[in-house]
């Protein structure tokens, strides 16, 4: 659905030329949620930019949708929606209006359009606003509308920037049920880029990260998870914790083994898999056990190992 | 076709807005009137003087205001654009198949509409107040203003969208605008000038607008006045859409 090779843009300033993009290759395939994190500044609002002609490459190609980007600005604008961060409606007009409007530029007729609005109002839960200033809906209610402008002419690919940022929790998971819901009924391929973590791990069938304007990691949450620390399991014995970490280091699925106190700290792959083996080993040696638990790293612990810093640190803005 | 589809588009959007808000259409017309009525009559004693072309106070100064108006008027729509960019809205547009010089000329469009509707009010108020002049002569300078609207509205969306700043934007205008309007002729005759003065005020466009037009409200439609002030008007048009339709391309970070 998109392939893009050595995407790049760069800013010129009066005294410099900044590169915020330096080529960028990436693959999503039709039918996929991929996620795009990044701190700020990485590159990821300008990528979608890009993709979606919004900006100009200086470098690189790109095929979206079917239709080359630097050729087919039109066959790419008919085939893409695109849902800004902070959503982009008036707010003094009416949420019916706006999507209308919406309709009416992507070429549809007047009944068809007025057809589509319809359906659209009712899929995302906001039938009987139609006659509402945009300003007097609910944010989640807002954020649905933008969606739905987004997805007026039935396009194959959605692009999502920051789809959720000040939502509250139930408009949030709402949102993401409407989001699942596009790609299981309609296979609707959709990019989004996100700062939260949860989001990409909970919506996201693969996700991309960039930093200082390249792509440093890709895959699945999990891959991404295991790639970069594995699963840390912490022990506290009752016995001697000493013998415990000698027996437990020579089990093929320890990376690492520390000890401190009456705690052990072990690195292991596949730290669901390992624990009855180290029950087991713990048993063996005869080392009482006061507790045991597995932490499993967040995509926050996959960001600061790939990029140096914790998304968090971010504010929201990309 | 598709274009002009796009450009009734996008006029509908812009014209319902200014429907919801037709309070701004009365504000915009209620200053020209208060030139109109508070300084008008100060031109009437001087009319007709020594250095003042033909006509009386209100055959001079109704075209002037108009153009004022014209001119003036369609300047602030550029602070609009500037909101539309900040909020998304323009993006929006431009992430769809819509037509680039639709998204220019609807707006255009709209704008130079409202504008016809002020004139309307300000002729009949010019009237009430003593204004004669013949209707053919009335229309000419319609159509000046027309254009003149044209030209401000593309021009102040150009400018809008190049500096994207409302701080930036305003006094932009005020430094542009106030010498316009003092080298146009719209206040006092530019008949009235010193040699450097007149030279200054006949760069500006402005002022062979107002002469076309004064020369249209006497009657005079086959002058020297009336075919310059509607060549100027009409390259000063077409450059100004030429230049706002490029910024409707033009990528905006």
């Amino acid at each position: 659905m998109i392939v893009a090779t050595g995407l790049a843009r760069t800013f010129k300033t009066r005294k410099a030329a900044v590169e915020a993009v330096r080529g960028v290759d990436l693959s999503v395939r039709a039918g996929e949620i991929v996620g795009f994190l990044g701190p700020n500044g990485a590159g990821k609002t300008t990528t979608l930019r890009m993709l979606t002609t919004l900006l100009m490459p200086t470098a690189g190609s790109a095929t979206v949708a079917g239709c080359d980007l630097l050729g087919d600005h039109d066959g790419v604008r008919r085939r893409i929606g695109y849902v800004a961060q902070g959503g982009a409606t008036d707010p003094a007009c009416p949420a019916g209006e706006e999507l209308m409007l919406q309709a009416q530029m992507y070429r549809m007729a007047t009944a068809e359009a007025r057809t589509r609005v319809k359906e659209l109002f009712a899929q995302f839960d906001i039938a009987g606003l139609e006659n509402r200033q945009v300003k007097t809906l609910s944010g989640g209610q807002r954020r649905r509308l933008d969606v739905a402008l987004g997805l007026v002419h039935r396009p194959p690919l959605l692009f999502l920037d920051e789809p959720t940022v000040g939502l509250d929790p139930q408009a949030r998971s709402n949102l993401w049920g409407h989001v699942r819901r596009l790609r299981d009924e309609l296979n609707t391929t959709i990019f989004l880029t996100t700062h939260y973590l949860d989001e990409a791990d909970a919506l996201c069938d693969r996700i991309l990260v960039i930093d200082h304007g390249k792509i440093v990691a890709e895959g699945t949450p999990d891959e991404l998870k295991r790639r970069v620390s594995g699963d840390v399991i912490i022990i506290q014995v009752s016995g001697d914790a000493l013998r415990a970490k000698e027996a437990l280091a020579g089990l093929p699925s320890v990376r690492e083994a520390a000890v401190d106190g009456a705690t052990v700290r072990l690195t292991v792959e596949h730290g669901d898999q390992a624990l009855p083996g180290l029950l087991r080993t713990l048993d063996a040696a005869g080392v009482g056990l006061a507790s045991i638990a597995l932490h499993r790293p967040t995509l926050d612990d996959v960001f600061l190992t790939l990029t140096g810093r914790s998304l968090r640190e971010d504010d929201g803005k990309s | 076709m598709q274009t002009l589809r796009d450009t009734w588009l996008i006029f509908g959007r812009y014209s319902r807005q200014s429907l919801r808000n037709p309070i701004w259409v009365l504000l915009g017309i209620s200053q020209p009137i208060v030139y109109l009525i508070l300084f008008g009559p100060l031109l009437k004693g001087l009319a007709g003087g020594p250095g003042f072309p033909a006509g009386d106070a209100w055959q001079l100064y109704v075209p002037g205001l108009l153009v004022q108006m014209g001119m003036f008027g369609s300047l602030f729509v550029g602070f609009g654009i500037i909101n539309e960019w900040r909020i998304g809205v323009l993006e929006r547009m431009r992430v769809t198949p819509v037509s680039r010089l639709a998204l220019l000329l609807g707006r255009v469009l709209r704008d130079a509409l409202i504008l016809m509707l002020q004139s309307l009010i300000l002729i009949v108020a010019g009237l009430v107040l003593g204004l004669r002049a013949p209707a053919l002569g009335v229309l000419i300078g319609l159509g000046f203003v027309l254009l003149l609207a044209i030209s401000a509205s593309a021009l102040s969306y150009t400018a809008g969208l190049a500096t994207k700043n409302e701080g930036v934007y305003a006094p932009l205008l005020n430094m542009v605008a106030l010498p316009l309007l003092l080298l146009s002729g719209i206040l006092l005759p530019m008949s009235l000038a010193p040699p450097w003065l007149n030279f200054l005020s006949s760069l500006n466009p402005l002022r062979h607008i107002v002469e076309g037009m004064r020369d249209a409200f006497l009657g005079h439609y086959a002058t020297a006045n009336v075919g310059i002030g509607l060549a100027v008007a009409v390259v000063l048009a077409v450059v100004s859409l030429a230049l706002g339709t490029r910024t409707f391309q033009k990528e905006h970070v």
